[in-house]
């Protein structure tokens, strides 16, 4: 490996379930066999590459929203702040104000046009950002609390710890949130290159199709892998040949791989194969974003 | 009318191939709703004939007009999204950050930002092959506010259940647990949790069993490829025992799954032997529980 500027990789897929998450956690510790690697779950909802490593809890610290607080005593009851705010977060009830911290945006207009402070923005909790290290390998992870809403925030902020702390990693991994909305393109925005995975069925090329397009909106730099190999049908292998789009590395199908990940455990250490499709897919992302810098 | 809804916390643990074998067997007492709008996939098995669209509109973004704007920076300034770039003085709106709270209109000195509806996807009432209606929507690419389409999809299947007397609403839930999620599951008489034997199903079942809770909604569960690790299959039945969720079938690992989609069928379409038969056993538990009276 030749380039040493930091490289953002992030993992992406439009369809939930197709191995974004077993590709995450085996390349991270394929590349942390060699080097220092840093691999950020930004799927917030749901985190789970985790679950494959036992590493040691390095730091801890609670992801936080600002919201505002009604204070009583400075309130004038003019009614400013329910009429800026365009999320019905904060409602004026008789003689009180009521603030709905699941819906406000944070965007400080209530605050902040409230003629006589009487709304100051706190901190809410809403979930936990947890550092853990093994070996060469870095894992950040963000676990939204139950029932939260805000999904972005939180990857935004795991995003800049991950910068702050292991910004020096020549690879940083983001394991991104399934679909195409704006989790996802928050997740994805700022990699330098994108794996796309899918399984080459109906539903992993619908949903391709449209992670495809978000990439192409986004203009990143992206090529696709497929998990389970040899299950349905050719599909998703010529979409890719008629949109010109690179297939990085085709993962075969088998009960074994399903039940080494069904026990947490990592694949490519078990079947040669697999450990040979991530070079392969390291190697071209490489080579890629080499390229665009040039 | 009752409301059965399908949901699995991990993608890729079948539940839009379970759901699609339920409307199958519902035939044409059920009407569906794929509340799994970021990725719509169970048009693929029902032979949408797409018979009404509409646009969906939801939230806003600031809209600049240059001619009119005094170039003072006070809109960058206010906003807490990053989502107004100053370009040599130029200030651009970034729709894709902007959040639509709306501040810089507020503020701006000459009134020259304006807030514009967004459009945020499309949705559609299609008759399908079941000979009974479904109710599916598609999400605009890097759009926001999917839980306020679910939520649309949702009220405009009620509705038709309401008007043609349908004894059943099935719905595809939303992945994860966020907003999308919780949307699904309002006024839901029955969850049906699809899951997998492996660390990362069991630990998205908990976590997404928890909003289920919160709703104090009946739950059963299919544990699907349940043949794969016992271990955990034993775990998660454990967990099935102790919140007293209904255990409504195992399902082997089974290549047909894929198959039957490949050819655009559903699995009780296309397999007539144990799957469906498991399959049939659960539809008919499912009604059972929900036509009960408590």
């Amino acid at each position: 490996m030749t380039n040493r500027k930091p490289l953002k990789i992030a993992i992406a897929s439009g369809k939930g379930g197709t191995g974004k998450t077993t590709l995450s956690t085996n390349l991270a510790a394929f590349i942390a066999d060699q080097e220092e690697v840093a691999l950020v779950d930004l799927d917030v909802e749901e985190p789970n590459s985790g679950l494959f490593f036992n590493g040691e809890l390095f730091h801890e610290e609670e992801n936080l929203k600002m919201i505002p607080k009604w204070n009583e005593s400075k309130c004038t009851l003019c009614g400013i702040c329910q009429k800026v705010c365009n999320f019905h977060a904060v409602i004026q009830l008789g003689p009180s104000i009521i603030v709905f911290p699941e819906l406000c945006h944070s965007c400080y207009a209530c605050s902040e046009l409230c003629p006589v402070d009487a709304l100051p923005m706190v901190s809410k909790k809403i979930g936990v950002l947890r550092d853990f290290k093994l070996n060469k390998l870095h894992f950040v992870e963000s676990r939204l609390d139950i029932g939260e809403e805000q999904a972005v925030s939180t990857i935004s902020k795991t995003k800049k710890y991950a910068e702050k702390n292991y910004g020096n990693a020549h690879i940083t991994l983001f394991d991104s949130p399934p679909g195409t909305s704006c989790p996802v393109m928050e997740a994805t925005k700022d990699a330098d290159f994108v794996m796309l995975v899918t399984e080459p069925t109906p539903f992993g090329l619908h949903d391709l199709s449209l992670a495809v397009e978000t990439m192409r909106a986004l203009k990143k730099p992206f090529g696709v892998v497929v998990n389970r190999d040899g299950i349905g049908n050719n599909a998703v292998v010529e979409y890719c040949e008629k949109e010109n789009i690179h297939l990085m590395a085709r993962i075969p199908n088998s009960r074994k791989i399903a039940e080494l990940y069904s026990s947490g455990k990592l694949i490519y250490r078990e079947i040669p194969a697999v450990k040979m499709a991530l070079q392969g897919i390291l190697d071209y992302c490489l080579e890629t974003v080499e390229g665009e810098r040039k | 009318m009752k409301e059965i809804v399908i949901i699995s916390g991990k993608g890729g643990t079948g539940k839009t191939s379970i759901t699609a074998a339920f409307s199958v067997l519902g035939g044409q007492d059920v009407v569906v709703a794929d509340c799994d709008v970021d990725a719509a996939d169970m048009h693929l098995l029902m032979q949408p004939d797409f018979d009404f669209s509409e646009d969906f509109y939801s939230g806003e973004t600031a809209y600049i007009d240059q001619s009119n704007c005094i170039r003072c920076g006070k809109c960058a300034e206010v906003c807490r999204f990053g989502a107004i770039q100053d370009k040599n003085k130029l200030f651009i709106v970034d729709p894709l950050s902007c959040e639509g709270c709306g501040y810089c209109a507020r503020i701006c000195p000459t009134n020259t930002i304006v807030n514009k509806e967004r459009l945020a996807g499309k949705w559609f009432i299609s008759n399908i092959k079941t000979g009974s209606i479904m109710v599916h929507a598609r999400l605009g690419i890097g759009a926001d506010n999917s839980g306020k389409l679910v939520a649309k999809v949702k009220d405009e299947a009620k509705e038709i259940a309401l008007e043609e007397r349908k004894d059943f609403i099935l719905v595809d839930g939303s992945p994860g647990v966020g907003c999308p999620v919780v949307s699904s599951l309002s006024g839901a008489n029955f969850v049906v949790l699809v899951t997998e034997p492996s660390v990362s199903g069991l630990h998205d079942l908990k976590r997404v069993y928890e909003l289920v809770k919160k709703f104090n909604i009946k739950a059963g569960c299919i544990i699907n490829k349940a043949d794969i690790n016992p271990v955990k299959c034993a775990e998660i039945k454990l967990f099935l025992e102790e919140e007293d969720i209904l255990h409504l079938t195992d399902l082997p690992y089974d290549e047909n799954f894929t198959n039957a989609m490949t050819e655009g069928l559903t699995i009780v379409e296309f397999d007539h032997g144990l799957l469906k038969a498991l399959l049939t056993d659960s539809w008919e538990k499912i009604k059972q529980v929900v036509s009960s009276k408590k």
